[in-house]
């Protein structure tokens, strides 16, 4: 099914209105209500599973006090508010990956509610209001197979029933599709960084749903509004959102009207397709679940939670920026990847009575180090020791070798960890930056290409590089550029410039 | 000394397994005996594991034997249930048996794990005997909706055991266990108790863990013992009561010992009477109370009057409201509660060819239930319902908060325990009230408001009308079960020597008979004849 395409100006007319949930399964041992494993990954289907998450007759759910911190600490991380007390309610429907016809969840007590979550997008910080965080169960699996002989068979797998879920959810404050997934990219880093959950989107940790609907711009109703589903990746959620308003401003341009109904989004066709419809609204049947007495939220217990945090990926950011002199590119970076984010933080510590710059340093963690590692296979991701980065730093910066050796050493140290002072050793790296030690070769340089020297003597000034080339073919690139540079000027002349210590061009 | 063995209190029973006098074995042979040979005429038994408890006596006898080898303080450290058979109602689960709770629904399913009362009476060495009849799923106060046929009373064989434990009080007063468990959730401990003559308590809420229990109604449910005596009775508390993690709604609070060290004499039982406080509730004595259940409730009171208690009138204003409130939350509740019997996993399971997984549903439950069951989960998911839900779930709980501070002022006023009539008539016949499902809730208006304030109540023997028995509910606060016992035991030191006292249920005789009439087979009668 085809809709007409969205003009520009439709899309102009239009603004979309977009709420996002984020389902996430949390960094526990064991499950929400019982004590099996949640390390079900690769294992054998119903290998983790008890009579509680099996809803068996009789069993009975225990809180994992883990998981309510964990929800706590979210909570605390993106400034909302915690109940004094709050409980657990039955949500009630059928399913068969449901196994106990009721999924214990939280209704109008969620542990966390009113916090904000701020992004920077291409136009710039844009702050999203969560709604609430709350705690419940995960389902089990649904695995649909063909039977021997041949005819449909659903099969259920109860390794991830029960694992605990916080699903959270925003106002409808998104307003685009990059908001939409810089929002999950943020929510990820901050899921990550607290230790909340691993997040990982293709594993199925981290699920996220837009609701998206349209109204032309200036008014305030909001219009039909379309569950979008199945989108597995951050790419796939700004793609998917991107296609829906575009779908949804061509259906009203040209007249039509929306259907209220859950949409999934196929990766391959780039299209999001029709899962069902809406007809009335859903009645889970919400009630207190009474195997469960109220949960009191004690005072002490949170705050030991909220001192426990660590520094949240906000503030990491501004930190960089504003005490560290970074571009907010490289604190972007630098903070939205966790390795990155360690390498640099222990440079920088491990340097600390040589004053490294950290703009020094984030350059070669930005540059070098993650353009090196995500170009390794996962598996073999290299590791950095920061003692030897901030040796090499130092040695290019001290001039002791040149930049492009350094980057050659930094390589090899990723490869082997072998430490950077034998590398250096054993390749002939070191610089030589001493005018006198080099002024031998850069005579006998000007001797032998007469022509290139009249030309810098004319004033030909580019003629110089030519010449700084040859000194450095005969040292095999040892030789610190720019000391070449200022001799080769001081003997072909009009002026000298003061020699700089430091990296070379 | 009587040579039947069953016709002995349970703690007879362990004196003479201590002393060498009998075994475990013999005693469990004895019990296994008169339970199958009336099983027939009662259907008490919806299982009964002949194997098993052998094999738990012969373990029993062993720890005796060693115990009396090793002499006093080893004997006197075992627990008085050890050896001893118990009945279970068949929605307790015991590992690699049957658990149907009644149903159809859970026909040929096999729990894979013990309740945590059963590890209890794994620990102290009990016999398990089998598992009892009940009304599906607890549903029931006549045991007449069990999904595998109606129980008859001991004491009439036309009569209905009462429910929804029927199966559990049947079996103590026919002498085929000294000791069973059942569940009270709105009366059905103590309801069927009182129509058997039988002692059976259910524990304040939390008392004991639900761990292993099918669940009715989750914040009503309490498992709790039925024996033909107080101290039996107390004993079999003892051994289940308790803390469990797994259950977060078990309380910890302790369990007094004093439970297994109830007066052995009358006369001490009687003076503890002396200066006590009991409130007789007149929103109790119900309008269409049989009358003479009413009088044997009056000749009782007068009886602990003449031992020195003080008995007063008082009020719960909110009772009337109970009945209504509790068949809105405990249907609520299991609707709920039941939704996980849907087929996919075990018990009872319908595919339809070329059905989606509602249809199976539909077809799996619609066949799975029984009529009582559909209309508690029809009732239930209509009260949770959108737009329903404040003026029916919420309200009934808001009711329920009433009925809770009712109790709380009368305990707080001095009151140590409330006199009531457990139910507001004796045992009645089959069918005179399954048509109309009202006549068969009023059955336990006098019980329901306990588990709806959580408290603990017992029902006691207090005599007969027409031949059949008269069950005297006391009710206490929270964590009162000690204190209620010993009224309880009070009262049987009071009565003594009364005639009814004596007699033994007056249909056992008939039970006896293998040619005779299956319950299901009485009840089918009875309706022909009417």
């Amino acid at each position: 099914m085809t809709n007409p395409p969205a003009t520009a100006d439709a899309l102009d007319r239009y603004e979309a209105v977009i709420g996002i949930e984020v389902h996430c399964q949390l960094r526990t041992a064991s499950k929400m209500f019982c004590g099996c494993s949640t390390a079900y990954d690769g294992a054998a289907p119903n290998t983790h599973a008890c009579p509680v998450c099996l809803g068996l007759p009789g069993a009975l759910p225990v809180i994992n006090r883990r998981a309510v911190e964990l929800v706590l600490a979210t909570g605390a991380a993106i400034g909302a508010r915690t109940p004094d007390a709050t409980r657990w309610d039955r949500k009630n429907y059928f399913y068969p990956d449901l196994p106990k016809g009721y999924q214990i969840s939280q209704y109008d007590l969620p542990l966390a509610a009113g916090g904000s979550l701020t992004i920077d997008t291409s136009d710039g910080p844009f702050s999203i209001r969560i709604t609430r965080a709350h705690l419940e169960e995960d389902t089990a699996k649904l695995v649909h197979a063909p039977g021997t002989g041949g005819e449909r068979l659903s099969l259920v797998d109860f390794n991830r029933s029960g694992v605990p879920l916080m699903e959270i959810v925003t106002e409808p404050d998104v307003r685009t599709a990059e908001q939409a997934r810089r929002y999950a990219e943020e929510l990820q880093l901050l899921l990550r960084t607290i230790g909340v959950s691993d997040a990982d989107m293709e594993r199925g940790q981290l699920r996220v749903e837009a609701n998206v609907s349209l109204r032309p711009r200036g008014t305030e109703a909001f219009g039909t509004r379309v569950e979008v589903k199945n989108m597995n990746s951050f790419r796939s959620v700004e793609r998917a959102i991107t296609f829906e308003i575009e779908r949804q401003a061509g259906i009203l341009e040209a007249g039509g009207e929306l259907v209220q109904e859950t949409r999934g989004w196929s990766d391959d066709r780039g299209e999001t397709y029709r899962m069902r419809v809406k007809e009335t609204s859903d009645d889970y049947r919400y009630f207190p679940e009474p195997d469960l007495p109220p949960l009191r939220v004690d005072p002490a217990w949170l705050d030991g939670i909220r001192a426990a945090l660590p520094e949240l990926p906000a503030a990491r950011r501004a930190r960089y920026r504003e005490q560290l002199g970074l571009t907010p590119y490289d604190a972007g970076v630098l903070v939205a990847d966790a390795d990155a984010t360690r390498l640099f933080e222990a440079t920088l510590a491990a340097g600390a009575d040589g004053g490294l710059d950290p703009k020094t340093v984030a350059n070669w963690v930005t540059g070098e180090y993650l353009r090196i590692r995500n170009a390794a296979p996962s598996s073999t991701a290299p590791g950095a020791d920061p003692i030897e980065l901030a040796a090499l730093i130092r040695l290019v910066v001290d001039g002791a070798i040149s930049r492009a050796n350094g980057k050659e050493v930094f390589e090899a140290h990723l490869a082997t960890g072998e430490r950077v002072e034998a590398i250096v050793g054993a390749r002939g790296l070191r610089q030589i930056s001493d005018a006198d030690a080099l002024a031998g070769i850069v005579d006998a340089v000007i001797l032998a290409n007469p022509a290139a020297a009249a030309d810098v003597r004319a004033g030909k000034t580019q003629a110089i590089g030519f010449l700084v080339g040859a000194v450095m073919k005969q040292t095999r690139g040892q030789a610190n550029a720019a000391v070449v540079q200022v001799a080769l000027r001081a003997r072909l002349g009009p002026g000298p410039t003061a020699p700089r210590a430091g990296e070379d061009g | 000394m009587t040579s039947d063995l069953t016709r002995l209190l349970a703690r007879e029973m362990a004196a003479l397994v201590r002393a060498g006098e009998t075994s475990s074995r013999a005693l469990t042979e004895a019990h296994l005996a008169v339970a199958e040979r009336q099983n027939l005429a009662l259907n008490a038994w919806l299982m009964i594991d002949r194997e098993g408890a052998l094999s738990q006596a012969d373990a029993a006898d062993a720890i005796l034997g060693e115990a009396r080898r090793a002499g006093g303080a080893a004997l006197e450290a075992l627990h008085p249930l050890l050896g001893i058979p118990v009945g279970l109602k068949d929605l307790i689960s015991v590992e690699g048996g049957q658990c149907t709770a009644g149903s159809r629904i859970l026909a040929g399913y096999r729990a894979p794990y013990d309740a945590h009362i059963v590890e209890r009476l794994r620990r102290v060495g009990a016999v398990l005997l089998g598992k009892t009849n009940m009304d599906e799923f607890a549903m029931g106060s006549s045991n007449e909706y069990s999904a595998y046929g109606p129980v008859s009373n001991p004491w009439d064989l036309d009569t209905v055991p009462g429910g929804s434990s029927g199966g559990s009080a049947a079996a103590v007063a026919a002498h085929h266990v000294p000791l069973a468990l059942g569940t009270d959730t709105g009366g059905s401990i103590r309801q069927p108790a009182a129509l058997c003559g039988i002692v059976g308590m259910k524990p304040t809420y939390g008392r004991v863990s639900r761990y292993g229990i099918v669940a009715f109604a989750s914040s009503l449910d309490q498992i709790g013992p039925f024996a033909r005596d107080a101290r039996a009775a107390a004993a079999l508390l003892h051994a289940i009561a308790g803390r469990d993690a797994r259950d977060s709604t078990s309380a910890p609070v302790p369990v007094p010992d004093e439970l297994l060290h109830l007066p052995e004499s009358d006369d001490e039982a009687v003076a503890w009477l002396r200066g006590r406080r009991f409130g007789l509730p007149r929103e109790y004595f119900v309008a269409g109370m049989d009358p003479d259940v009413e009088r044997r409730i009056h000749e009782s009171v007068a009886f602990l009057v003449d031992a020195g208690a003080h008995v007063e009138d008082v009020s719960l204003p909110h009772t009337d409201y109970g009945l209504a409130a509790y068949y809105i939350v405990a249907p609520a509740e299991a609707s709920a509660n039941l939704a996980r019997y849907d087929g996919v996993r075990y018990g009872h399971s319908r595919r339809l060819e070329g059905g989606d997984f509602i249809a199976d549903y539909l077809a799996t439950r619609g066949e799975g239930f029984g009529a009582e069951v559909k209309r508690r989960i029809m009732l239930g998911t209509y009260a949770l319902s959108a737009g329903y839900y404040d003026a029916f779930y919420l309200k009934a709980q808001k009711v329920r908060t009433l009925i809770k501070r009712d109790f709380d002022e009368i305990f707080a006023s001095g009151i140590d325990a409330l006199v009531a009539p457990t139910s507001p008539s004796v045992a009645f016949r089959f069918g005179e009230k399954t048509a109309d499902p009202v006549a068969m809730y009023l059955a336990d208006a006098c019980t329901l408001p306990v588990n709806m304030a959580g408290l603990p109540g017992v029902s006691i023997p207090c005599g007969l009308s027409e031949g059949l028995p008269v069950g005297l509910q006391l009710i206490g606060s929270a964590w009162s079960e000690l204190l209620l016992f010993r009224a309880a035991r009070a009262f049987e030191g009071l009565t003594a020597g009364a005639a009814w006292r004596g007699l033994e249920p007056a249909a056992l005789t008939k039970a006896d008979h293998a040619s005779g009439l299956t319950p299901a087979e009485r009840a089918a009668a009875l309706a022909a004849a009417r």
